[in-house]
């Protein structure tokens, strides 16, 4: 199945098995979003991507396009709720930007810029997760982990090791490690796994490597999180790629 | 004095908080002048005043981590028409939050017995010392607060955007390049 779909007024094609957001990216049109990689099959789980699709609220990371489909996605109201999604994200961990490395490369961050967050808003959680340094050459902060399960995905899919999960139920779902111990060290995970380097927050962080770029110089201080997605869309798309993806 | 000489009313104080974003407030270096010409300050650690009397506009730096600052906190709220948090302290906790998932009493024996270089070995319990709360709290979770300026510190750019919008009646409006959390 193909043809083409609407989003804002601007209408682009889509072919066989296209989501809303791949549709979307492909056409350079932004998407607001946090746990999809084009790399990886899509999640759904931190639900900045919902759009209106046909008058009805959709997650455009999951929903395949369908022809003649007509979609609201850049509205005050929409962009909105994002902003509510990561003020939800942002209390619901320990997201103590000026004291973390991943700060200025963050997703999250970025996010909350991009939205123009200004207040958390809700109240915070502080959760009480414990460190996981045991790895000579990875961290783990799980008070920032916004369980997008990109790690897991590449762990399982790509680097075919399955170092990581998510357990427990509700508010208490959190990343597990697959070892007996429960410690990242005691796993098969290497600092060149691509599991170690898909974190869009600071949860997964390589040691040694914290604050070596100035600020002004660093991933978001130099573009926005709809400019960096984009350009993340080109990467992967066979046609752009020098050696044909 | 004529009506229109009365001057825009502001008090600052630093809660939990490092004086950081004071000292921001302070790089807007050569328009301080100009702002002394459209305010005059309450209390703040740059004047002598004590308590906080009716003002306009409350800046409060810092999170809240003992009594004290919440009494402090509950004055500006009560004395100012608008409250600002100001800085990542005030909006979140921030890295004194840091604290929330370590025991209180852990933290004290830490600093006051089991250090090696404290003589005396003695945990303060003068009443003068305000107690400690067992967590840190951003200043929204204790009062209604108005308008937040995040950043540690805000740019001071975007702290002299802040007071001119809002001394000059308008929507206070810091673009997409004065926001930072970090």
């Amino acid at each position: 199945m193909s043809g083409t779909i609407t989003i804002d007024g601007k209408t682009m094609p889509f072919t066989g098995g296209q989501t809303i957001m791949d549709a979307a990216l492909a056409a350079g049109v932004y998407i607001p979003h946090l746990c999809h990689n084009p790399e990886f099959k899509p999640h759904g789980s931190c639900k900045l991507c919902v759009v209106e699709a046909n008058g009805r609220n959709v997650t455009s990371c999951t929903m395949p396009a369908s022809p003649g489909m007509v979609v609201v996605n850049d509205t005050p109201e929409l962009n909105e709720d994002r902003k509510a999604l990561v003020q939800m994200l942002f209390v619901e961990g320990n997201h103590i930007c000026p004291a973390c490395e991943a700060t200025g490369n963050c997703q999250l961050q970025a996010a909350g810029y991009y939205l123009h967050m200004q207040s958390p808003h809700f109240m915070h959680f502080y959760p009480p997760r414990r460190v996981d340094a045991s790895h000579p050459d990875i961290f783990l902060d799980l008070n920032r982990c916004i369980l997008c399960e990109l790690c897991v995905r590449a762990s399982r899919d790509i680097d075919k090791k399955s170092v990581f999960g998510i357990s427990s139920r509700g508010i208490d779902s959190h990343l597990v490690v697959n070892s007996e111990s429960g410690r990242l060290g005691d796993t098969s995970m290497a600092v060149t796994d691509k599991a170690a380097h898909v974190c869009p927050t600071g949860a997964i962080l390589i040691k040694r490597k914290g604050y070596t770029v100035p600020m002004g110089k660093r991933l978001f201080d130099q573009k926005t999180l709809r400019e960096f997605h984009l350009e993340q869309q080109k990467r992967v798309e066979p046609e752009d790629g020098p050696d044909g993806g | 004095m004529a009506d229109e000489k009365r001057k825009i009313r502001i008090a600052t104080c630093s809660l939990a908080g490092c004086f950081g974003c004071h000292t921001s407030m302070l790089d807007i270096d050569e328009r301080l002048f100009d702002l002394l010409e459209m305010v005059e300050f309450d209390r703040t650690p740059f004047t002598d005043i004590k308590h906080c009397g009716p003002c306009d506009i409350g800046i409060v730096e810092g999170g809240v981590s003992n009594a004290e600052n919440a009494h402090v906190l509950k004055e500006f709220r009560e004395n100012c028409k608008v409250l600002v948090a100001i800085g990542s302290c005030a909006i979140t906790g921030n890295v004194p939050a840091l604290r929330n998932n370590i025991d209180l009493w852990n933290c004290f024996q830490e600093v006051y017995l089991y250090d090696p270089g404290t003589e005396g070995k003695q945990i303060p319990n003068d009443p003068e010392l305000p107690l400690p709360f067992d967590k840190v709290y951003p200043i929204y979770e204790v009062v209604k607060v108005d308008y937040f300026l995040h950043g540690c510190p805000p740019p001071a750019n975007a702290i002299w955007k802040f007071l001119t919008d809002l001394i000059q009646g308008r929507q206070p409006e810091t673009g997409h390049e004065l926001l930072r959390y970090d």
